[in-house]
């Protein structure tokens, strides 16, 4: 067997092991930036996260507008439902406002550089009675209806 | 005095969920929904109603400030000492007749007219009228133009010149906005009463909420009997806010 012939089939493998290492050191590195967010109380949030990733504003300005103009409360998808249930305490043991990057809505929003108005005016931690997630049957039947109506 | 109005399209009505509940939408997506503390969700606000108050001035004593303390200690509004622009929910208004020397003390705040002026001058509807009567201010969309400042003929909103530190959850206030009594709207809709009602009730029972457009409510029934004013009713804004002998 000749030198190039040994070449020729050793460079696959090499080119392969290459692209491997570039894969796993690759997702490792993605995993690092990657925002983590802190985790509510409770199994479960009022809907999945991939819901609540990709809608949760939507779903939130949808029932702002119930609420402050038809007087519509217990929603489920509630700012202060939000605020409530991913809390993140402090070294002092009480919740951190948004002016904390550990903040619940910081944690993604300082990635995606996604400025948050809300705490404009919002409270960013929780009252002392904690409302948490306000889910109910009928939340749950008015979040289907407004999927339809938003994806056909 | 102590009389709380109930309205049935008002009264919150409880659905509890057994357990979990899940809804699949889609394959792959899954909502799911807290039923094991039965959530509260309110019925829309209704035309029926038309909530209001009743001042009674010979009950409201002078020197007394209990509404306003219980207003600005609920919304985090006070007096930082720069009465041009601190924001006022609600103030004491005194009167007096030069000639026999007797007058009046009363609360004046919003008067979630019928006819609101503030509500006709604002350019992008953030001022609004509820179905209920209710005066509010929508703060997603109001631009801070304070157009229904110089509307309101009662004077009783403010505009938010300094940035509001740590708001409360039920009260989110922020600066360059305008903002007034919201007759406690988020107290109303899970079936309570204002802040400054309930803190009269202990001091001295000056004040009664109720609906107007119930007639078998209480202050329906005061109004129908007793002789009331309301401020300038030549302005023709049809307040909520009734007052008594002044």
């Amino acid at each position: 067997m000749t030198a190039s012939g040994t070449l020729r089939r050793v460079i696959p493998e090499c080119v392969l092991a290459l692209l491997l290492f570039a894969m796993v050191s690759g997702s490792a590195f993605a995993e690092g930036l990657m925002p983590h967010p802190p985790k509510g109380k409770g199994e479960h949030c009022v809907a999945s996260t991939d819901v609540m990733r990709r809608n949760h504003m939507d779903l939130m300005k949808h029932q702002r507008d119930e609420t402050v103009h038809e007087g519509v409360r217990g929603k489920p998808f509630g700012l202060a439902g939000c605020v409530g249930c991913h809390a993140v305490k402090g070294a002092d043991g009480q919740p951190v406002s948004h002016g904390d990057s550990r903040h619940f809505c910081r944690s993604c929003h300082d990635y995606a550089a996604v400025s948050i108005d809300c705490f404009q005016c919002h409270a960013s931690r929780p009252d002392e009675k904690v409302k948490g997630a306000e889910g109910s049957r009928s939340g749950l039947s008015g979040l289907a209806a407004f999927f339809q109506k938003e994806r056909p | 005095m102590s009389v709380k109005a109930t309205d049935e399209s008002r009264r919150t009505f409880l659905r509890s969920a057994a357990g979990m509940a899940a809804t699949l939408l889609a394959p792959g997506v899954t909502l799911y929904a807290m039923g094991d503390a039965a959530a509260a969700e309110t019925a829309p606000a209704s035309a029926k109603v038309r909530w209001g108050l009743l001042i009674d001035a010979a009950r409201c004593k002078d020197g007394c400030s209990a509404c306003i303390d219980a207003c600005s200690a609920a919304f985090g509004w006070k007096d930082t000492g720069h009465p041009e622009t601190d924001p006022q929910w609600v103030r004491k208004v005194s009167a007096k007749n030069p000639e026999t020397g007797a007058g009046f003390s009363v609360p004046v705040m919003c008067q979630h007219c019928a006819n609101a002026p503030c509500v006709d001058v604002c350019p992008t509807g953030a001022s609004f009228k509820r179905a209920d009567g209710i005066v509010l201010v929508d703060r997603h969309i109001c631009i801070g133009c304070r157009y229904c400042m110089m509307a309101c003929p009662y004077k009783a909103r403010s505009f938010v010149h300094e940035p509001v530190e740590n708001p409360k959850p039920d009260a989110p206030r922020g600066k360059g906005t305008v903002e007034g009594c919201t007759l406690c709207v988020h107290r109303i809709d899970a079936g309570g009463i204002p802040h400054c009602v309930e803190a009269c009730q202990a001091a001295g029972g000056a004040m009664l909420f109720g609906d107007l457009g119930d007639p078998s409510s209480e202050i329906a029934k005061r109004i129908a009997t007793y002789r009331t004013t309301r401020i300038r009713e030549d302005l023709r804004c049809n307040t909520g806010i009734y007052y008594a002998n002044i």
